[in-house]
C-alpha cells in the first residue's frame, strides 16, 4: 500500500496538523510542515499529498444502528450498496441490524452478513443478532452461537420491535453478559402504540392519525433501566426520540446504572408539523417528535446523556413512500447526510466541538459495540481509519447523487452544511474528493 | 373558490357562506318537477370509493346528475394496504379516463391530500371522509341544516352561525365529521363545545378552537343544537367504555334529556345511526331531529361544492336564482 500525506487539516477541529498514513495505520502525526522524519525510517517521498487547510479530520464515523436490508429486500439496499452510502457519509464501520429477511438470529445468517460486508470493501460490517428468534419476542435467538461465529456479534437487538416482555428482556440482558455482549432495545410499548401512525399530540389530533405516545418509548425505557440495575447488566437504548426519555436516562445514570443512548440525526432536526404534509417521506419510527423533543435530544447529546448519534439508516423503495401515509412504510435513509446535520444542529449551534463530534459518532459507538479497530484515537501506530469533512460547503441535498439504492430522505432540497472529501479505510481512500474511490 | 375541497379548515367564511347560499338554490331546484339542471354536462365525476358508504356516494352521485354531469362510480375496496392496485394507479386510470372531479372516500387519513398535492392528477379533488381526518361536505351540510333550522331559509342567506352553541356530542377521537364541524362552525361564528368520555378525546384537543366537557347535562341546557356522533360498538373492546349501557347512560340522548334542551334546539346525527346506543327511538323519531332533513340537504349542498368546483370563472351567485341563470345560459 502507498503513502498517503494529509497536510494541513484541523484534527478533530484543533491546531492544523500533517498525518501521515503508511498502509494501513497512521505513521505520524505533527503540527503542519514539523513531521520529524528523521530516525522514523520513513518519509514524505512517494506519498500521495491531500492539501486539506481547513478542513476537519475526523476517526472514520462508526454507526451503530444501520438496516442494510440484505438478505431479503436487496431491492431496497444490499450490503454493497449501503456500505458505499456509509463510506460517502463518511463512515468506516456500521453495524447491521437482524430485522432481515431471514432475520439474522442464527450464526449463519450473521456470517452471511459479515461475509457480504468483508467483500464489499468500503466499510466494515459488523452484524447485530437478533435477541429473540424472528424478532417475535418469544424465544431468544442462540446469541452465543452468534458471538463465537466469524462475525463475533456482541450487540443484539429486535429493532423494528420491542423486546416488550419483561420476562425475556431480563434473560437477555443477564444471558449476554457471559460473554460481554449488549441489548440495544427498540423501546416502544407494543399496546400504546397498535395502529400508531405518528406523533401523539396536537398535530395528530387535527389530521386524525393514530398517535404514537411519548410514554410507550418511556415507560419501556424506564422499565428497563430498572431492569438492568437489578441484573446488573448493561443495556443500549436505540433511536431515543422524547424529552422524557432524556429525563429517564439522565436519572438512571445518575443512579449509576450501566445504561447508553442513541440519537438520530432526522429526531436532532425534524419535528411532527411536517407530517402534515401527509408526506409519507417523513413516516419515520419512532415518530418525529415535537420542537420541545428536539431541544432536549440536542442538549443530552451536548451534556452526555445521550452518548452517540446514530443513523438509523432505513431504505425503503420508491413505492413503499409514494403512497397513502397509513399504507408506507417508516423509515428514512440517513448515512449519507447524518454529519451534515450533526453539523447544523450541534457544531453550528455551538452545542459541540468537532471534538465531541467525534467522541459521539465514532469513539463512543465503537466502545459501545465492542469494536475495536475503530473509534480509535487520531495518533500515531493507530489504524488509519478516518474522515476529511470540508465543513465550510454548503449543498442543497439532491438524492440522485446518493449512492444508497433508496431515495427516501426527509432533506431533498433543504441546505445541509459540510460535506465528506475523503474517507479512509484501513488506509485505503473508499471516498476521493468527495466521490466513491 | 379552492380548486379542491380537502379540508373545512381551507374554507374562509366566505367561501363556506357563498356555499350555504349556492347550496340553498340548489335547494330550490329539488322542489321542481325536474330537478335538475344542465350546468355540468360534459363533465365526468368519479366517486372512488376505497371504504363502503352506500349513503355518501348516492348523495355525491344525485348531486351530480342533478347537475347533468356524467357519473362514474369507482368502488376500489381493498386498495394498495394489500398490495393491490395502489392509490396513485388508480389515479392514473382515472386521469387517462379524463375525470373532472375525483370524489375519493377512504380509509386512510391524508389519501385526499395526497390525491390532490402529488402532481398524479389534474382533476378537482373532493374529500368524501378520510380516515379519521375530515369529512368537509358533511360539516357544510350539517352547517346548512342548522343555519335554517336556527336563522331561516331566507333569513339565513348571506349570514354565518355568529353565537350559535353548537355541542357535539360522542366518539371524538376517530370523528372525521368533528373534526370538520370543529373546523367549519367555529369558521362561521358559532361556539362549539365538545362532550364525550375522556378516553374518546384525542390528546391535543386543548388547541382546537371549541371547549370540551365530559358531562352531557352540564352542557344541554346551553345548547342550540346537538349533533349526537355515531358510536361504533366495537370500541367497547378496545376500553374506550366499560359497556354499551353505560355509554347510554352517561352519553346517550334520551326523552328525558331533549327535555333539557331549550325550547328551539335541534337534534342532529350524521347516520347511520345506532338506536338505543348514543339515540334513543324517542328522540329519533321527534320533530327536533334533523338526520332525515340533513340527508336531503347533503344532496343540495353536494350539488353546491361541485358547482363550485367545477363551474370555473362563473359567478357562483347572483342576484337571479342559479336555476334561472343557468336555464337562461343555455
Amino acid at each position: 500500500m502507498s503513502k498517503i500525506l494529509i497536510r494541513g487539516a484541523k484534527v478533530l477541529g484543533g491546531e492544523a496538523q500533517d498525518v501521515l498514513i503508511d498502509g494501513e495505520t497512521i505513521a505520524a502525526i505533527a503540527r503542519t510542515g514539523e513531521i520529524d522524519w528523521s530516525g522514523t525510517g520513513l518519509s514524505a517521498e512517494g506519498a500521495t499529498v491531500i492539501e486539506a487547510e481547513g478542513q476537519v479530520l475526523l476517526p472514520g464515523l462508526v454507526d451503530l444502528h444501520t438496516h442494510l436490508r440484505e438478505p431479503g429486500r436487496e431491492d431496497s439496499e444490499t450490503v454493497l450498496t449501503g456500505t458505499r452510502a456509509a463510506a460517502s457519509g463518511g463512515y468506516t464501520a456500521v453495524f447491521a441490524m437482524a430485522n432481515t429477511f431471514p432475520v439474522a438470529d442464527t450464526a449463519g445468517v450473521v456470517e452471511q452478513v459479515w461475509r457480504l460486508g468483508k467483500e464489499s470493501g468500503y466499510c466494515d460490517v459488523q452484524p447485530i443478532g437478533a435477541v429473540t428468534v424472528g424478532l417475535e419476542g418469544k424465544q431468544l435467538s442462540e446469541l452465543g452461537a452468534m458471538h463465537e461465529s466469524a462475525a463475533r456479534v456482541t450487540v443484539f437487538s429486535d429493532d423494528g420491535k420491542c423486546v416488550d416482555d419483561a420476562v425475556i428482556m431480563r434473560r437477555a440482558l443477564e444471558y449476554v453478559k457471559a460473554f460481554g455482549g449488549v441489548v440495544a432495545q427498540h423501546a416502544q410499548e407494543p399496546r400504546l402504540t397498535e395502529g400508531a401512525q405518528m406523533n401523539e399530540g396536537v398535530v395528530s389530533a387535527e389530521l386524525g392519525l393514530g398517535g404514537w405516545p411519548a410514554v410507550a418509548e418511556e415507560s419501556i425505557i424506564a422499565r428497563d433501566v430498572l431492569l438492568a440495575e437489578h441484573v446488573g447488566s448493561r443495556v443500549h437504548i436505540c433511536h431515543l426520540s422524547t424529552a422524557g426519555s432524556v429525563e429517564i436516562v439522565r436519572w438512571a445514570k445518575s443512579r449509576g446504572i450501566d445504561v447508553t443512548a442513541e440519537v438520530t440525526p432526522h429526531h436532532l432536526l425534524l419535528t411532527d408539523e411536517l407530517v402534515r404534509s401527509y408526506n409519507a417521506v417523513y413516516k419515520v419510527n419512532p415518530p418525529l417528535r415535537t420542537e420541545r423533543d428536539v431541544m432536549a435530544l440536542r442538549e443530552a447529546l451536548a451534556d452526555g446523556t445521550i452518548d452517540i448519534v446514530a443513523t438509523d439508516h432505513a431504505p425503503h423503495p420508491h413505492e413503499d413512500k409514494d403512497c397513502e401515509w397509513a399504507a408506507a412504510a417508516m423509515g428514512m435513509v440517513g448515512l449519507e447526510t447524518a454529519l451534515s446535520v450533526v453539523q447544523q444542529t450541534m457544531v453550528e449551534t455551538g452545542l459541540l466541538d468537532w471534538a465531541g463530534v467525534a467522541e459521539r459518532m465514532s469513539f463512543a459507538p465503537a466502545r459501545i459495540g465492542s469494536l475495536d479497530n475503530h473509534g480509535r484515537p487520531v495518533s500515531a501506530g493507530e489504524p488509519a481509519n478516518l474522515t476529511l469533512v470540508d465543513t465550510s460547503y454548503r449543498g442543497v441535498v439532491d438524492p440522485a447523487h446518493f449512492a444508497s439504492r433508496s431515495r427516501n430522505t426527509p432533506y431533498e432540497g433543504r441546505e445541509l452544511p459540510g460535506r465528506v472529501t475523503h474517507t479512509f479505510l484501513r488506509g485505503r481512500a473508499t471516498v476521493v474528493d468527495g466521490k466513491l474511490a | 373558490m379552492k380548486r379542491h375541497l380537502i379540508s373545512a379548515a381551507d374554507l374562509t367564511r366566505d367561501d363556506a357562506v357563498l356555499i350555504l347560499d349556492t347550496a340553498e338554490e340548489m335547494a330550490r331546484v329539488a322542489d321542481r318537477p325536474i330537478k335538475k339542471l344542465p350546468t355540468l354536462r360534459g363533465l365526468t365525476v368519479v366517486n372512488l370509493f376505497f371504504e363502503d358508504s352506500t349513503r355518501t356516494r348516492i348523495s355525491f352521485e344525485a348531486a351530480a346528475k342533478r347537475l347533468s354531469a356524467d357519473v362514474i362510480n369507482f368502488s376500489a375496496k381493498g386498495s394498495s394496504v394489500s398490495k393491490g392496485e395502489s392509490l396513485k394507479d388508480t389515479a392514473l386510470t382515472l386521469e387517462a379516463m379524463g375525470a373532472d372531479a375525483v370524489v375519493i372516500r377512504h380509509h386512510a387519513s391524508g389519501a385526499p391530500y395526497r390525491l390532490a398535492t402529488s402532481g398524479w392528477i389534474d382533476s378537482a379533488v373532493v374529500n368524501a371522509g378520510d380516515g379519521t381526518h375530515e369529512h368537509p361536505t358533511q360539516a357544510l351540510l350539517d352547517a346548512f341544516t342548522m343555519r335554517r333550522r336556527l336563522v331561516g331559509r331566507d333569513a339565513g342567506l348571506g349570514k354565518d352561525l355568529n353565537g350559535r352553541r353548537i355541542t357535539i356530542v360522542g366518539d371524538v377521537l376517530h370523528s372525521r365529521v368533528a373534526r370538520s364541524n370543529v373546523h367549519l362552525l367555529h369558521t362561521l361564528g358559532a361556539e362549539v363545545t365538545l362532550v364525550a368520555p375522556p378516553t374518546l378525546v384525542p390528546i391535543g384537543v386543548e388547541t382546537w378552537p371549541c371547549e370540551v366537557s365530559y358531562s352531557l347535562d352540564d352542557v344541554l341546557p346551553k345548547s342550540d343544537a346537538v349533533m349526537m356522533l355515531r358510536v361504533q360498538r366495537e370500541r367497547m373492546n378496545a376500553a374506550f367504555f366499560p359497556t354499551e349501557r353505560e355509554y347510554s347512560r352517561r352519553y346517550g340522548l334520551d326523552g328525558d334529556r331533549m327535555a333539557k334542551m331549550p325550547e328551539h334546539a335541534i337534534v342532529m346525527h350524521p347516520g347511520p345511526m345506532n338506536r338505543g346506543m348514543e339515540i334513543t327511538a324517542q328522540v329519533a323519531d321527534s320533530d327536533r331531529c334533523t338526520a332525515v332533513e340533513q340527508v336531503a340537504n347533503g344532496v343540495s349542498t353536494r350539488m353546491a361544492v361541485l358547482y363550485l368546483l367545477l363551474g370555473g370563472s362563473e359567478p357562483a351567485v347572483t342576484t337571479t336564482p342559479a336555476a334561472a341563470r343557468t336555464e337562461e345560459s343555455k
